[in-house]
């Protein structure tokens, strides 16, 4: 269940990595359309915050230690409005190349809180 | 405080006489502010990395979760003074970015002619591989950085145009 989740934000996030990424080449500062996409994501991350944490209440535990995954799993809540909040600062390409470099580092956060839940889970 | 404040919303680079001043102090804007966010998120990742380090493991290897608390916390003076913007702070960072590159090379080199000084990673290990080589870069591109903001606030008119 959160290995789907997993996979549905790293995707997410890694289009809306290319997509700001592109729109800052193009220099565009992030227009509403590339807030919508950064909501999207974010909607995704909530909902993998939620069955995280139901798995938790069920009593499935990380592998890598719960403080970890904890520090992980909010951190990856955190992201993308840090990104969206800065680059509403920053209204030239810089802004979304911002954006874009917050996609990336979701999609890392991502891939290390799949480490630090394990294999052993569903 | 203001300046810092109201940046944002100014239109860039007027072309009357203020504008060089006030340019000057701005390196957190622009490239500036894409260096500030990876600045910050490198802070957090350093100085929580070596928090549940430091509190869970600090026999195992104690240098390289001192080393990472460290990089942390040189990460979250030059965050500061980018976000703080003006010439002092410019200088603070040039200084914590100068620091920085000599901390990720002597790492650098260290794990790889010596690995059993860093039992443990950290975020400089092997010139920063475990974070996609970002440690190595970040100092760098931060001091071409504030070279060009510090040169374009000297002269009459900041001309950023030829930079791409």
């Amino acid at each position: 269940m959160l290995d789907w989740a997993v996979i549905s934000v790293t995707v997410l996030a890694l289009l809306l990595a290319a997509w700001c990424g592109w729109a800052a080449y193009r220099d565009s500062p992030t227009k509403d359309k590339h807030f919508v996409g950064m909501a999207v994501v974010t909607l995704a991350v909530l909902v993998q915050f939620v069955v995280a944490v139901a798995q938790l209440i069920r009593g499935d535990r990380p592998d890598g230690g719960m403080a970890v995954f904890l520090a992980y799993l909010v951190g990856a809540l955190c992201t993308i409005p840090a990104a969206a909040a800065m680059s509403l600062v920053e209204r030239t390409r810089w802004g979304s190349a911002i954006v874009a470099a917050g996609g990336v580092i979701l999609a890392v956060l991502e891939l290390r809180l799949h480490e630090v839940w394990g294999a052993g889970h569903g | 405080m203001s300046a810092a404040q109201k940046a944002p919303d100014a239109p860039p680079a007027p072309a009357d006489g203020t504008a060089p001043q006030a340019e000057a102090g701005r390196i957190g804007t622009g490239p500036g502010r894409l260096l500030l966010s990876l600045y910050g998120v490198f802070t957090v990742a350093a100085l929580s990395r070596s928090i549940v380090q430091l509190s869970t493991k600090f026999h195992e290897a104690p240098l390289a979760y001192v080393l990472s608390g460290v990089a942390g916390v040189v990460y979250a003076v030059i965050t500061f003074a980018l976000w703080r913007g003006g010439e002092a702070a410019r200088k603070v960072a040039l200084v914590s970015c100068s620091a920085e590159l000599v901390g990720v090379v002597t790492v650098g080199i260290l794990t790889i002619v010596d690995s059993s000084a860093f039992p443990d990673q950290t975020v400089w290990s092997d010139f920063g591989i475990g974070y996609v080589f970002l440690p190595v870069l970040l100092p760098v591109s931060g001091l071409l950085w504030l070279r060009r903001s510090a040169r374009s606030g000297r002269e009459a008119l900041p001309q950023q145009a030829g930079g791409e």
